[in-house]
């Protein structure tokens, strides 16, 4: 249902011209905001030439850009993988049937999901640093790797766990008249649907994971935000080079979310007619990129 | 043990806390009215500001918090010479919460946009009848109900605000818990484990309750229907 129905109906002749109106007036006050925004940056000469040329030279991307993004794609790329397996892990540990399994993955996922992300990256570098059990170069990939699966890996472990509980009654039923024990139907029949249902929420989490490898920044991992801080202080360009990251993030991110969105209208026909599922839940609203 | 308990005697931690909640509530505020805005504009008739609401959540919730806080201190802050208080550290600390507000409010734009779903459309449908045009529509009949459909996840978007704050060590807000953890462990490396585990149990207690609070208030405002 889009929003627009909610509100209003066809307009008459009198409200297409108040829509008129008013939509010449925003536009204008949108306009207002980015000349007056534009006039600022080049007022501090932010704006000239000089400052976003270098962005044409390709020794800037060879040395700058795309190291870092190499870099924040690995860091991203590893945490994926490793969250989605700490997920499943954690997610079929909070559905077992063995209270103290269910009650430690609880209470560990609870947790996880508690601390800061930025907390639990700079505790891992810190440790690791100073523990020498890892090379101290490795440090800051090993600590963004750690705290990004650690929460991440929670929240799809709760991913998991509201999938398997917003099957369809009689999945695990099935199962185990065909002579599965609980575990092998849990493993084999609930999961893998879970899974499917939730893959649009899992993808947003994916785009979680890569905007929070931007925190590799605050414990000198170097990735893209790093990379481009660097170039903008030697070249004297700060706030080109911080447009020029943003920009890149939000080009993946947007796809990602975009084939997040796609999906779920997609996969939503697999899901029709069940039971709307609890409200604020998960699945809800499955494909909106989180917040962290 | 002893030791341990010396470290309270030299760092303060409460106020490092402290820090943290006073961003968390500012900037809590700043996001709730411009993505209460940002929601009126992405369901109002009018297509300019639809569009401009769209294109807003999808830059802000698709770029990195740390880039949008490095653009204010380093940005606005180092580059433009902006100053929002005539002391450094207020004027740091104000930075951070526009940085907070302004990324969290394409987050809770998204929250009430998802409770304006669960208004039925017959509740829009009796609003035009009896007269009432967009704004005292959506401001008498359909916010209101929205807002208690959007109770859980703008308790979600409050609590990541929260986890979010410590971000604001990278735009340089120095006293804030994640910089101060740093400090303590960087000066008293035999207690790695317990100095981390203070500071995260400190967002456990905080962030918590709020869930169980929007959650309890969520099944107990939501509009029966």
């Amino acid at each position: 249902m889009s929003a627009q129905q909610v509100l209003f109906d066809a307009p008459g002749p009198r409200g297409r011209r108040t829509i008129l109106i008013g939509n010449i007036v925003g536009a204008l006050i949108v306009l207002g905001i980015l000349a007056w925004v534009i006039s600022a940056l080049a007022g501090k000469g932010q704006l000239t030439a000089g400052m976003w040329t270098p962005f044409l030279e390709s020794r800037t991307w060879q040395f700058f850009i795309l190291p870092g993004l190499l870099n924040t794609l690995k860091a991203a790329g590893i945490s994926i993988v490793t969250s989605v397996l700490f997920g499943l892990v954690f997610g079929v540990g909070r559905l077992s049937h063995s209270v103290p399994i269910r009650w430690i993955a609880g209470v560990v996922v609870e947790f996880l999901r508690a601390v800061p992300v930025l907390l639990m990256m700079i505790f891992f570098w810190l440790a690791l640093g100073s523990s020498g059990s890892v090379n101290p170069q490795d440090a800051p990939l090993i600590a963004v790797i750690l705290a990004l699966t650690l929460y991440n890996g929670s929240v799809i472990a709760e991913l998991v766990r509201s999938g398997v509980h917003g099957l369809p009654k009689g999945q695990r039923e099935a199962g185990m008249a065909i002579g599965l024990t609980r575990n092998q139907s849990l493993r084999n029949i609930e999961v893998p649907q879970a899974l499917i249902a939730m893959l649009p929420a899992l993808i947003s989490q994916f785009v979680v994971i890569l905007k929070d490898s931007a925190l590799g920044f605050i414990i000198t991992y170097p990735e893209l935000l790093q990379f481009t801080r660097r170039l903008g202080v030697g070249e004297g360009n700060v706030i080109p080079s911080l447009f020029v990251a943003a920009a890149i993030f939000i080009l993946i991110n947007f796809a990602l979310s975009t084939l997040a969105t796609r999906l779920s209208v997609l996969l939503s026909f697999r899901t029709k007619g069940r039971k709307p599922a609890a409200k604020g839940s998960i699945a809800l609203d499955a494909s909106t990129p989180a917040p962290t | 043990m002893e030791n341990y308990l010396s470290l309270f005697e030299t760092y303060n931690v409460p106020a490092a806390f402290w820090v943290n909640i006073q961003l968390s509530f500012w900037a809590a505020i700043w996001a709730l009215a411009i993505g209460t805005v940002l929601a009126l504009f992405r369901i109002s008739p009018i297509p300019s500001l639809q569009l401009f609401g769209a294109a807003y959540v999808n830059v802000f919730r698709n770029t990195p918090l740390t880039i949008i806080l490095a653009f204010g201190f380093l940005g606005l802050f180092s580059v433009m010479q902006i100053s929002l208080a005539s002391d450094l550290n207020a004027s740091l600390f104000r930075i951070a919460i526009v940085g907070l507000s302004l990324y969290h409010a394409a987050f809770v734009c998204e929250a009430i946009r998802s409770g304006v779903n669960t208004v039925p459309l017959g509740q829009a449908e009796a609003a035009r009848a009896i007269g009432l045009s967009f704004l005292p529509a959506a401001r008498l009949i359909i916010l209101p109900q929205a807002f208690r459909g959007a109770i859980a996840p703008l308790g979600n978007v409050l609590i990541a605000l929260i986890k979010n704050s410590t971000v604001a060590a990278a735009g340089s807000v120095a006293t804030e818990s994640s910089g101060l953890m740093k400090t303590m462990i960087e000066f008293r490396s035999d207690l790695v484990i317990p100095i981390f585990l203070t500071f995260a149990l400190g967002f456990v207690i905080l962030v918590i309750p709020i869930g169980l609070l929007t959650t309890w208030a969520s099944r107990k405002l939501a509009v029966a229907r």
